[in-house]
């Protein structure tokens, strides 16, 4: 399979100024809202390099709190993402900040909360509205922008208890779905693991009926509703 | 796979033995690749095109300014123009393909909805002469579509050969590349052979290499609006020089190449850093000013 669809040149369908610093920026915003799963009631964005210098002209600060609040690349109410932020009682924050030298020119780290969770995803834009998630929660990983179209799943837990081979027997125990390979990466206790799944997309009910049946799992998340982009 | 392609050769090679065009190769491999029907292809370009056409629309009424108020109103000069077509040098098809391309562009700079097609800084050149074009012909949509699928095989060769991105190779990458998918685009319109195609595809990219990407302040709106109603021309040209039979002396994977070779000793200051060229004259360093940016003195 060839990476590079003719639709990735024929688009993709997208609300100005540039493809790097705001499509690109509103999908790492919908990667940190997929993966944190919640309504934040507060966002962070702390923005390295080239998204710290230029990000009031490229409006890629209004594009971030839009891919927050799911909008997709292509939405116009990115334009008034700010209002609309207020009106559904987002706080939100921009910090130009020097994310270490090794990091991408564009790169931005989220930091979303509400009363009950809190978690930090770190993505670059890469060129052409293409991206990759590095960090979760300080933990490198690396989920590439067509995680969605792979239909990832990310799952956390500690990495004394190994129960990933637990998780994907369940996985497999649903109708017509295929664990194709899984990465792991660990920081302290905690692993992350990412896992591709084929065959179909897994249902948001099913998602939440697996972080029910394997209660080490801290949390998994799927990336599949992103697939639509 | 059989119709995948990563080169204009790949392309010749399977349009003689499928006796087809290099559209319906681009759409039998997006059919082969994403696994879809040829009709659930089409229907998505179609949809690509009507979101075009839309910011071609707006663009040519709007007198609206940018945010920062350094682009706007420009395509509506153009387009008023064509009522006084005694006036102007170029026929009603280039004006009218101007008008089209500097709407796209201005639209995007007042964050509209518009195809990055091939990225957001050239996203004029397409539309501008494919519409303009068709609307000559007053051709269907059907054969629109045509130009639009040989426009992106182009840009997927180039992507594959070189690069599509100005922070890599500069202006080049984003309206040099646009314009040689537009001259191919056009040139299968016209009812071309393949070869034709590459050869209008070659000439107008040609004349694009080495082309830098120095936009004030970095906003994709000076040069970058303007350049991509001039690059119309070029590409219609292109297709025209073709058409009357002329051919390009350089194969289009050749050109490609050379393009790529371009983008790896292009220093860094001229490519989307805002650090060089037009972005740091004393126009480009008073936008800098006015963005609260580092001013970058001239070296």
């Amino acid at each position: 399979m060839s990476d590079l669809s003719i639709f990735d040149v024929a688009g993709p369908i997208m609300v100005g100024p540039s493809s790097s610093h705001t499509a690109g920026a509103c999908k790492i915003g919908q990667f940190a809202r997929a993966l944190f799963h919640h309504t934040p009631s507060k966002v962070v964005f702390y923005l390295h390099g080239s998204f710290g210098e230029v990000y009031k002209g490229h409006a890629t600060d209004r594009a971030l709190l839009g891919g927050v609040m799911k909008f997709r690349t292509s939405d116009p109410r990115i334009k008034d993402s700010f209002e609309i932020a207020k009106k559904k009682g987002i706080k939100y924050e921009f910090i130009p900040k020097d994310l270490g030298h090794k990091s991408h020119p564009n790169t931005v780290e989220i930091v979303l909360s509400n009363r009950r969770t809190k978690m930090s995803v770190r993505g670059r834009s890469i060129g052409g509205g293409m991206i990759e998630i590095c960090r979760i929660n300080d933990i490198q990983v690396l989920l590439k922008g067509s995680a969605g179209k792979r239909l990832s799943l990310v799952v956390c837990h500690e990495h004394e208890k190994n129960i990933i081979p637990d998780v994907i027997a369940k996985l497999e125990e649903l109708q017509g779905m295929k664990v194709t390979k899984g990465v792991h990466t660990k920081l302290n206790d905690t692993t992350i693991t990412v896992l591709g799944l084929e065959g179909r997309r897994i249902t948001l009910p099913e998602v939440i009926q697996l972080e029910k049946d394997c209660p080490e799992v801290h949390f998994i998340r799927s990336l599949s509703k992103l697939q639509k982009q | 796979m059989e119709y995948e392609f990563t080169t204009a050769e790949d392309i010749l090679k399977l349009t003689k033995k499928h006796k087809i065009s290099i559209s319906d190769v681009a759409k039998r491999f997006e059919a082969e690749n994403s696994d879809k029907s040829i009709p659930a292809i089409r229907s998505k370009m179609k949809r690509t095109r009507d979101v075009m056409y839309e910011a071609v629309k707006k663009g040519v009424k709007s007198n609206k300014k940018s945010d920062m108020g350094l682009t706007g109103g420009d395509a509506r000069k153009i387009h008023m123009s064509l009522k006084k077509l005694s006036t102007m040098m170029c026929n009603k098809v280039s004006i009218r393909a101007m008008a089209y391309a500097l709407a796209v562009s201005e639209q995007n700079a007042a964050m509209g909805r518009i195809v990055a097609f091939p990225t957001a800084g050239g996203a004029g050149v397409i539309p501008g002469v494919l519409f303009s074009c068709a609307e000559h012909f007053k051709a269907g949509k059907r054969r629109l579509l045509r130009g639009m699928f040989t426009a992106s095989a182009i840009g997927k060769i180039i992507a594959e050969g070189a690069t599509l991105s100005a922070a890599k190779g500069g202006c080049q990458a984003e309206i040099g590349a646009a314009v040689a998918m537009a001259a191919a685009g056009l040139t299968e319109m016209r009812g071309a052979t393949p070869e034709q195609c590459f050869d209008a595809a070659s000439i107008g990219l040609k004349s694009y290499l080495g082309l830098v990407c120095d936009p004030l302040g970095g906003l994709v709106e000076v040069p970058c609006a303007k350049r991509n109603a001039i690059g119309t021309q070029a590409a219609i040209g292109a297709s025209d020089m073709v058409m009357a039979g002329v051919k390009s002396f350089i194969p289009f994977d050749e050109v490609v190449q050379a393009m790529n070779n371009i983008a790896k000793h292009m220093s860094p200051k001229l490519r989307e850093t805002a650090l060089g060229g037009l972005a740091v004259t004393k126009t480009g360093n008073e936008v800098k000013k006015k963005l609260g940016m580092h001013i970058t003195p001239m070296d």
